[in-house]
């Protein structure tokens, strides 16, 4: 039988998610790996304005904040400055593909050696549940009450179809958070991604499909059928660039 | 001791921030600054230093707060509509308490204007600029050996109150090449950089902020914040006084009005009018004191300035209804002439002499 603990790296706060959300597994995937690793005294993370806004009251190690979008160019100052520390952002689906879609797209041009962790849960959800550039079509928001209509608003945004063409972008991989077997999965990149950076060898990103049943509409285990049965076809799971 | 060199205002600004250690640069492209960026380009490298061509100035200007974050000296530079780009960095840096340098070589607006120089941002520099309440520390040079002088300044500044220092140039400073001395920085004081971002070895994790969602936090922060601007306006407030003693007619200038005003005072002296400058090194804190006192002996001020007016109204706040204060100002658009200048100043000695 396995005992899981706290690990060091995590602060034994109680955080101010919803029930059922993805972001405390991820935060804690986050923090395992970067404890197994030991580098947690090395780790510099940048967090977003979104729902993870204060991750860094969680996370037990150094962290900065970002202005909403800009964690890509905060993160770049980080590592242009220390380039033997871990550095990574954490960032939701507003931050990363509407406001910050200019920071992301040439961060990852440049090659920058950082590592973005992208929560993408298909909605704004700090501020209320409005349509992000990763709600799926036809889905329900604040701002899309007859559901998503893409005719007017465009598909969601694939972000890892947007990265892939650029050279200096050498890790891209999508997760999910619904069973064991996925978190494992996800937390397996979300290792190969860190390690790749500690080999200098450039941009990296994992996105995690996070589950919002409170902006969803939906129980925490509907929350996570709809990841499986729906999600997963708009964005499908795996390892999409390893260089 | 380093040689005498030609130099541009931009170019000696940006040889003064490597003299000063600063070894990171983000910036982006718009005139009348380019010089700096072009600058930083060629010699980061030779001195194993970063530059980064950003992709705005959003992104420019949070590399900066990320690089400050870590405790390095870092500079950006830009001109009036990318600093406007870069006020919600400017407050996040004064909110993070972060150190920094940011340049602004003014060109005329509103919107898009034209490169033509102006003064016309000294409002959105000498108020903070971006939202929240906060300052920055604001310098104004008028030469080009002042503006390599005034970046030195601007990195102690930064470091010593751990907030961002704009140096304010008109365009035309900027531009204007001028024999210069630039020396290394002679450190005189040591900064204590516990607060930076280097991975948490050895001591509890540091957090580069300015969200403060509990009650009592972010009051604390401004109290903080506000004690520190009424501490840095009693410390570090500078002007030149320019044969104000026994003036009786006071002109109020910075930055390229200011030099052209120098050369009108000597002019006028040898005619026998007794005229003044005072020229405000730090645009914030602004030397209201120094301006007040001047009251005692001075009859009438003039504000002579590249905008509406803006820097007037500093000058009121120093003198209230006290004296009469008259304005030149030429807006955006359009360049300064000495020969206006002394126009204004015959009528107002003229109307001076009449009320005598």
């Amino acid at each position: 039988m396995t005992t899981y603990t706290v690990p060091e790296i995590l602060n034994e706060a109680r955080t101010h998610y919803c029930a059922g959300c993805g972001h405390g597994i991820l935060h804690r995937l986050v923090a395992e790996v970067i404890d197994e690793m030991g580098q947690r005294e090395s780790a510099i993370g940048v967090a977003p304005v979104g729902c993870a806004v204060i991750a860094y009251e969680y996370l037990n190690f150094d962290m900065s904040e970002a202005a909403h979008g800009r964690a890509p160019a905060v993160a770049t100052g980080i590592k242009r400055s220390l380039p033997d520390r871990l550095v990574f952002t954490y960032q939701g689906d507003g931050d990363l593909l509407a406001i910050g879609c200019t920071e992301l797209v040439h961060a990852a041009n440049r090659g920058e050696n950082i590592t973005i962790f992208f929560a993408n849960n298909n909605v704004y959800g700090m501020t209320g549940g409005q349509m992000a550039p990763t709600t799926l079509d036809g889905q329900k928001t604040l701002t899309t009450p007859y559901g998503r209509d893409p005719k007017d608003v465009g598909h969601p945004i694939d972000a890892i179809k947007l990265l892939q063409n650029f050279d200096n972008v050498v890790y891209l991989a999508r997760g999910i958070l619904t069973s064991p077997k996925e978190i494992m999965k996800t937390k397996r990149y979300i290792r190969q991604a860190l390690e790749i950076q500690q080999q200098g060898k450039g941009f990296s990103m994992v996105e995690v499909i996070s589950q919002c049943p409170t902006y969803w509409r939906m129980t925490p285990v509907n929350a996570l059928k709809h990841i499986e049965e729906t999600v997963i076809n708009q964005f499908p799971t795996g390892i999409f660039k390893e260089l | 001791m380093a040689k005498k060199v030609l130099l541009c205002g931009n170019e000696a600004i940006a040889e003064a921030a490597i003299q000063s250690g600063c070894r990171y640069y983000y910036g982006y492209p718009i005139t009348p600054q380019n010089e700096i960026s072009a600058y930083m380009a060629y010699r980061m490298p030779q001195v194993d230093g970063t530059f980064i061509q950003a992709e705005s100035e959003l992104a420019a200007i949070n590399m900066v707060y990320g690089t400050s974050a870590t405790g390095k000296r870092v500079m950006t530079s830009s001109s009036s509509p990318g600093i406007s780009l870069k006020q919600e960095g400017i407050s996040y840096l004064a909110g993070s308490e972060l150190p920094a340098v940011i340049i602004n070589v003014m060109r005329a607006g509103p919107g898009l204007g034209n490169i033509t120089p102006s003064q016309a941002d000294y409002f959105q520099a000498t108020r903070g600029g971006g939202h929240g309440d906060y300052r920055t520390i604001v310098l104004a040079p008028a030469s080009v050996q002042e503006s390599a002088d005034l970046t030195k300044r601007a990195f102690v500044l930064a470091d010593r109150y751990r907030m961002p220092v704009m140096m304010l140039l008109d365009g035309m400073q900027g531009q204007m090449r001028e024999p210069v001395v630039i020396d290394e920085l002679k450190e005189t004081e040591s900064f204590d950089k516990s607060w930076a971002l280097t991975g948490c070895k050895g001591r509890k994790p540091n957090i580069a902020r300015s969200l403060y969602l509990d009650v009592d936090a972010l009051p604390d922060l401004n109290e903080r914040l506000q004690k520190q601007y009424a501490d840095i306006a009693k410390r570090e407030t500078d002007v030149e006084l320019y044969k104000t003693d026994d003036a009786d007619l006071i002109i109020v200038a910075y930055g390229t009005p200011a030099r052209m005003c120098r050369t009108i005072i000597d002019k006028f002296r040898k005619q026998g009018v007794k005229l003044g400058l005072l020229r405000p090194i730090t645009l914030w804190p602004f030397p209201y004191d120094v301006l007040e006192k001047t009251a005692d002996h001075a009859q009438e001020y003039l504000v002579v300035e590249w905008s509406a007016g803006q820097l007037i109204e500093d000058v009121r706040l120093a003198l209230g209804k006290s004296k009469p204060i008259h304005f030149h100002g030429v807006i955006g658009g359009r360049l300064m002439k000495i020969s206006e200048i002394e126009t204004k100043l015959d009528s107002i000695i003229a109307n001076m002499g009449a009320r005598i």
